[in-house]
């Protein structure tokens, strides 16, 4: 039987890495993420977990570590935050190219310069084009559940997944989440039998030198280009849509509660009026789409939860009723705007789907965001000219 | 497009007495230096030299800055002569009595 | 209309505001509210800094993690950071503040429209043996007084959340300290001069 407990996301998390039974873990300690790594090594070192806790000396090498041990056929974890992150983009290329079904944990937190612990979703929105599946996660709940879908995600597409969860605001915040049993996760995600990628009899150079063009190996097979195999990952990837909905459908089955799959929607069916978002930050706004209904103005939530593959087709569909859509996001790509804003009007772009269309850019380094905030910025956007614009600014000069 | 913010370009700070604050709020024990027992020299010096803060001043008689002395009793235990006593409570002598 | 309550705690890093707010947002759990959260507020992760808990409380499940702006009760575990913090800011009429003090309320300078309760919890856990390392552990004890001047959860599931958090000695401490602090709680209640009760939103 399952077992409710007042816990963090940060427990959350280490709690679902153990009950997928993960093999190597292999993390670096950074603020907020630290919890995850210290639950998960006195697990080991209890000997609750059955698994290899490597201490590494950077994030750099907690994915090269955990990329080589995925690629011998073990189930790995890892998790990170801001500039750890950062610190193993690298590899996080190198963990999509090799085609891993690498696990992580991001612990949202905004990037430096200037230093900064709190949060902001900068860090693993900076990591969009690296060939990463992102789910972002509302409450702990769906942190812990989100981290078991991930591990059947990425197995079956081959894909690594990073699944985000808002530092601070989730990562120590406690609130009730149900644990399920071993059983029942057990069945749910069977054991990992690796890719069979290594073996003694049959000696194979992974990740070689990959020329322009394709040319045939030493068998006089032709083997792909580089243009070949990063095709065939951004299709692999597109298709992981359908992978990433059936999982939390099936998630749904087996456990009884399911988390949208690709989004998810609050008082949607009536919306004149669309708050877009993602994470903690789309759970905030449920609660300004409340206040300004009160105002007259018939609002609802979409919350996005897969930002990679961007759901596009499912998101033209949420909205296609909608007169306004204002997105608010925790990220910024400097130069020209939020990239979810920016991701979505071109979604609803290549639809054929007119709203008016203002994106905001709020809580940076842990600023914090309150439904009063997003009613306001959503009522001006609503009301007057639509615009790209961030909340809670203040100016010196103010 | 957003108004622009007017300021620094970029977060910077200076070298100042207590960056996290008055830090003297956390003690719950400050250090008492009896001169008489201090050896007023130069070649001492070791609890200015040990302070984790850099609260005490090298001129004799010494004195503890008690706005940012965290009361983490370093210099008590360093003192060569013992010269250096940790008493309850936060307020010194100077101030004004509340329970 | 569903119920909402929300708390601010108050303390230093090392005394056990988080603790004590997440036990009581568990006891609440037991209560039965659906909807609980315990957010710590960090500046400086060091002992001794003000450190505060916002913490909620909801018939639903809840929806908002921003900071608690206008609390229904405060409860303070230092009364040394009635100094530094402006701790019935915003604090709702007919509210609640806790205090860990040897004091009244006089002495402490408090008064307000707000129920004040008052038990000194170092007292209550150095009777209860809860002393480690010279450390004075309140993070049970605080929520005697919580439990004596609020009906909104008992302390029978406050005993519970504690309970489930300590085993043996520990356990035994704990909850003497918590029983020692809720006898000794004093409360000051506020009298409302209009009709409205006090607890209603």
């Amino acid at each position: 039987m399952s077992d409710i407990k007042i816990i963090t996301a940060n427990e959350a998390a280490a709690e679902a890495a153990a009950l997928c039974r993960v093999q190597v873990i292999a993390a670096y300690p950074i603020t907020p993420q630290t919890p995850v790594t210290e639950e998960l090594a006195a697990m080991v070192e209890r000997g609750d977990l059955k698994a290899e806790y490597l201490t590494v000396e950077s994030e750099h090498s907690a994915m090269a570590s955990i990329v080589g041990a995925s690629q011998v056929g073990a189930r790995v974890f890892t998790a990170s935050s801001a500039n750890g992150l950062l610190y193993m983009h690298e590899m996080l290329h190198w963990a999509a190219g090799s085609r891993l079904p690498v696990v992580l944990a991001c612990v949202n937190r905004g990037v430096g310069a200037p230093w900064t612990i709190l949060n902001d979703q900068q860090d693993s929105i900076a990591q969009r084009d690296t060939g990463w599946i992102q789910l972002y996660c509302r409450n702990n709940q769906e942190v812990l559940d989100t981290i078991i879908q991930a591990y059947r995600i990425a197995e079956q597409t081959l894909i690594p997944v990073m699944v985000c969860y808002d530092g601070f605001v989730l990562s120590h915040t406690n609130m009730p989440v149900e644990v399920p049993s071993q059983a029942d996760v057990d069945r749910f995600l069977p054991p990992w039998q690796g890719q069979g990628l290594l073996e003694p009899e049959h000696f194979v150079n992974l990740n070689p030198l990959i020329l322009s063009e394709p040319r045939p190996d030493a068998q006089g097979n032709l083997m792909p280009g580089y243009m070949e195999l990063r095709h065939r990952l951004h299709e692999d990837i597109l298709a992981s849509l359908a992978v990433i909905q059936q999982t939390d459908y099936e998630f749904q089955q087996a456990f009884g509660r399911g988390w949208g799959g690709l989004l998810w929607g609050y008082r949607m069916d009536d919306a004149e009026h669309a708050l877009v978002s993602m994470g903690s930050l789309a759970l905030e706004a449920t609660g300004a789409a409340d206040s300004l209904r009160t105002q007259g103005l018939r609002t609802g939530v979409i919350g996005v939860r897969a930002y990679r593959p961007f759901p596009a087709r499912a998101l033209a569909q949420a909205l296609a009723r909608v007169k306004t859509v204002t997105v608010f996001e925790k990220d910024v790509s400097y130069g020209y705007a939020g990239a979810l804003a920016t991701d979505l009007k071109a979604a609803l772009f290549d639809a054929g789907i007119s709203v008016k269309f203002s994106g905001f850019v709020a809580g940076l380094g842990g600023r914090d965001v309150a439904a009063d905030q997003i009613v306001q910025a959503a009522t001006d956007a609503i009301l007057n000219e639509p615009r790209y614009g961030w909340v809670d600014v203040r100016g010196a000069s103010a | 497009m957003a108004e622009t913010t007017k300021g620094p370009l970029f977060a910077e700070s200076g070298p100042a007495p207590g960056e996290a604050g008055r830090t003297g709020d956390w003690r719950s024990h400050t250090p008492v230096i009896d001169h008489e027992k201090c050896s007023q020299k130069d070649t001492c010096l070791l609890c200015w030299l040990y302070c984790p803060d850099g609260v005490i001043t090298p001129d004799f008689p010494l004195e503890i800055d008690v706005e940012y002395c965290k009361g983490c009793g370093v210099c008590a235990e360093e003192c060569p002569r013992n010269a250096i006593t940790m008493i309850e409570g936060r307020k010194t002598s100077a101030s004004p009595k509340r329970s | 209309m569903s119920e909402l309550y929300e708390i601010i705690w108050h303390g230093r890093g090392g005394q056990g505001a988080v603790t004590a707010a997440k036990l009581y947002t568990e006891a609440a759990y037991y209560q039965g509210f659906k909807g609980v959260s315990a957010k710590p507020t960090y500046f400086s992760e060091r002992r001794g800094a003000p450190v505060s808990v916002h913490t909620r409380m909801s018939s639903e499940p809840i929806r908002t993690y921003s900071n608690v702006t206008t609390p229904d009760m405060a409860v303070v575990l230092d009364d040394n950071l009635l100094e530094m913090v402006n701790v019935t800011a915003n604090l709702r009429e007919g509210g609640l503040l806790v205090v860990n003090s040897s004091l009244s309320p006089q002495e402490l300078g408090l008064s307000g429209p707000f129920t004040i309760a008052l038990a000194d919890a170092f007292h209550a856990s150095e009777a209860a043996g809860l002393i480690v390392e010279g450390n004075v552990l309140i993070s049970t004890s605080i929520l005697g007084p919580l439990a004596a001047a609020s009906h909104l959860v008992s302390l029978e599931n406050i005993r519970r959340a504690v309970a489930g958090k300590f085993t043996g000695k520990a356990k035994d401490r704990n909850l003497k300290a918590l029983d020692l602090a809720f006898e000794a709680t004093r409360v000051f209640r506020y009298k409302p001069s209009d009709a409205v009760s006090a607890s209603a939103r």
